[in-house]
């Protein structure tokens, strides 16, 4: 065949569902079966899958992502033919090996050496390739003064490293990854980093099932989103992983966190009551919308609404933004500018408004507003009134992304230095 | 080969093979061979390497049971009567019957232990209680040393005859193989089949003739009640061994049977067995990664 490394596909999957039936109640002997031979047991049905199409070309690194409970588990095992789709198709071109789960069949009672043969024969090895590629395992493990050890003796950082080595040794045509990139410590995460940018060079196929959006924007050429067993996105591994924050957030958001309830009971208000804080919200202006969960990066508007009770003269808004652990992150005080707010009369309604760039990490962030007069004195104060969510498709870890540039210059390089020498 | 047409072509053609969900056995019956033998070696080996008195306590078991049945229905009882070498075909019965109930009580809960390669890989999930039968063989191999060796020391010889070995084994073989899957895949469904098993091979043991000869029973009771326990494959096999290998006073099921045809009645049985559980399981087999 020609050499087509991309658009030949490796995987076909069309129109794949797959209903689980659950048993109402769990009636599982043959006596009750032999009392009752005609009552059906009651099912439930559990649609995990509906209709997902996609195709792998061959030598595609194919990210398929989802909440928990999406499906995308099952997908897996439809493909790997461990559970068979009621409906649809699929098809896959060459030698197919499942990673859903790190040692299948190690035995804690062999040494390493009889766990790596085992585990390399489950997986589709014979025996003597299992043999043959026993050095390269241990190599990758960096194991070599430990193949003799009984597995039980191993700690479950080594027991994982020999696992992963056995499964990365193994060069099938597909590969079925589900969600075991993370594991060792950070030197054994980088040298699996780059046996799978090996692997995307070798034109193998690979299948990978994650959350982490960090290795499906590093790895993958294209990626799929799950959600309740139909696929809601696919293309661009970039665009899914942000729209896979988006409906991981959300969810969460609708639930707990921010904005324009009054009512609650969370942010009690405390102040001598002169004036109530209504509400809070936060908009993204460029997108002329109220937002619920705020990208990292994005303009970003706080607003609060305030009702005076009786008259007050030049009073002070304010608002702090403090992450999980207490630090405050985001500031904003109408005190810090010189030009003071003016008088307002007994049943005034105001909206104070901060616009700012958000560079907060992605995290939850609690929203206490205040607002108080010159003299310190508090005329409302809600603490944790509300809370809102940052997100970042690849978390850079900082607690605020500040804005940089870069650049870089060669100064020296070291044949300019040894012609000066001659 | 495929879409190299161009997309609208490839848009129809299937590509490689299809993924269909599990079978029994597998895509490949050499993979399936090749992880059963794996599994039963393995633990086997453990079995055996596993402590220092390893083979020992192996032979242990039949042999205590042995002593201690030996001492009741040959010492005291006297169910051997005038039967030669009674001694060595109760050991011999005993050890039959304890392959049969090694074979079948491992395998009911075997895919259930194994869960994680059902689960996990694409395993076949035929491979796990063909895995627990072929272990069972091992065991049954080792036991069979001692049974020659006190056939031996009690003076008995050999015979032509013990080259039906191999027949009879295979015919137990495939009775044992036949349940081992039906109790396998019926436990997925049904989780009272283990102590059920339970009751029924207890049944089973003192329903053929281990501790009394045949031929008590043709006396004591009816020659059609002794051809009755024969359609029992475990017993025709024990009492054919006693024939063929212990000594041939003991009547094969054939001349009981009046006939050599007889001798269909527990092979049909077996290969009954055998077929029913490989259908059971097999229809089976693409819902137990899934009902585990």
């Amino acid at each position: 065949m020609p050499e087509r490394t991309t658009s030949v596909p490796a995987v076909v999957v069309r129109d794949v569902s797959k209903t689980f039936q659950i048993p109402r109640d769990q009636v599982h002997t043959l006596k009750e079966r032999a009392l009752h031979p005609f009552r059906r047991a009651a099912h439930h049905e559990f649609a995990a899958l509906r209709g997902v199409s996609f195709e792998v070309p061959k030598g595609g690194f194919f990210g398929i992502v989802g909440r928990n409970g999406s499906g995308k588990s099952t997908l897996l095992k439809c493909l790997a033919g461990i559970y068979g789709a009621d409906g649809g198709a699929i098809h896959i071109d060459g030698q197919v090996s499942t990673f859903i789960e790190l040692g299948v069949g190690f035995n804690p009672d062999l040494a390493a050496r009889d766990n790596v043969t085992l585990n390399a024969a489950m997986l589709g090895l014979s025996r003597r390739e299992a043999k043959k590629r026993f050095d390269a395992v241990i190599d990758f493990a960096e194991l070599q003064e430990f193949t003799e050890l009984k597995l039980k003796n191993y700690s479950s950082g080594m027991m994982v490293r020999l696992a992963f080595a056995v499964m990365i040794e193994i060069d099938s045509d597909v590969l079925l990854i589900d969600e075991i990139l993370a594991v060792g410590d950070a030197a054994f995460q980088q040298k699996c980093a780059d046996k799978f940018a090996k692997i995307r060079k070798s034109n193998r196929t690979v299948l990978l099932v994650t959350h982490d959006m960090g290795a499906v924007q590093r790895f993958c050429d294209e990626a799929l989103l799950l959600e309740h067993g139909r696929v809601v996105a696919s293309g661009d591994p970039r665009e899914v992983s942000d729209d896979y924050l988006n409906l991981n957030f959300s969810e969460a958001a609708r639930e707990r966190a921010t904005a324009t309830d009054p009512s609650e009971d969370q942010g009690a208000s405390v102040g001598d009551g002169r004036a109530v804080i209504e509400g809070v919200r936060f908009d993204l202006p460029e997108l002329g919308e109220a937002a619920t969960v705020l990208p990292n990066g994005a303009r970003t508007a706080f607003s609060m609404r305030v009702r005076f009770t009786s008259d007050v003269k030049d009073p002070i808004f304010s608002v702090v933004l403090h992450n999980p652990v207490g630090l405050a992150l985001l500031t904003a005080s109408s005190g810090l500018d010189d030009e003071p707010a003016g008088d307002f009369k007994s049943g005034d309604v105001v909206t104070w408004t901060v616009n700012f760039n958000n560079i907060l990490g992605p995290d939850r962030y609690t929203v206490t507003p205040w607002v108080m007069v010159g003299g310190g004195e508090l005329l409302a104060l809600r603490e944790k009134l509300s809370s809102v969510v940052v997100t970042r498709s690849v978390p850079t870890g900082a607690l605020i992304d500040v804005p940089f540039e870069q650049s870089l210059q060669r100064e020296l390089t070291l044949d300019a230095e040894q012609e000066k020498t001659q | 080969m495929i879409g190299v047409d161009g997309p609208a072509s490839r848009a129809v053609t299937p590509v490689g093979r299809e993924v269909t969900g599990p079978t029994a056995m597998g895509s490949d019956p050499r993979r399936f061979w090749h992880l059963a033998w794996t599994l039963a070696t393995t633990e086997f080996k453990l079995r055996f390497f596993g402590s220092v008195l390893g083979y020992f306590w192996q032979l242990m078991r039949p042999l205590l049971l042995f002593a201690i049945l030996y001492a009741v229905f040959v010492g005291i009882l006297d169910t051997g009567g005038d039967q030669p070498f009674f001694g060595v075909a109760l050991l011999l019965g005993i050890v039959v019957f304890q392959f049969f109930a090694d074979s079948t009580g491992a395998s009911i809960k075997s895919l259930i232990q194994r869960e994680n390669l059902v689960r996990k890989i694409d395993f076949p999930p035929a491979a796990i209680p063909v895995s627990c039968v072929l272990q069972a063989l091992f065991n049954f191999g080792l036991n069979l040393i001692p049974v020659f060796i006190f056939l031996f020391a009690a003076g008995g010889k050999f015979y032509w005859r013990w080259f039906e070995l191999p027949l009879i084994l295979a015919m137990l073989i495939v009775f044992v193989t036949g349940l081992s899957l039906l109790l396998s895949a019926l436990f997925v469904s049904f989780r009272d089949v283990e102590p059920i098993w339970e009751v029924v091979s207890q049944a089973l043991f003192y329903g053929t003739p281990i501790l009394y000869p045949l031929s008590l029973v043709i006396d004591k009771v009816s020659l059609t009640a002794a051809q009755i326990m024969l359609a029992n494959p475990l017993a025709a096999a024990i009492q054919q061994l006693r024939h063929a290998v212990v000594d041939p006073a003991y009547q094969s099921p054939g001349q009981i049977f009046g006939s050599t045809a007889g001798d269909l009645i527990p092979i049909g049985v077996s290969v009954l067995t055998f077929i029913v559980g490989a259908l059971y399981f097999r229809r089976m087999a693409p819902l137990i990664a899934e009902r585990l």
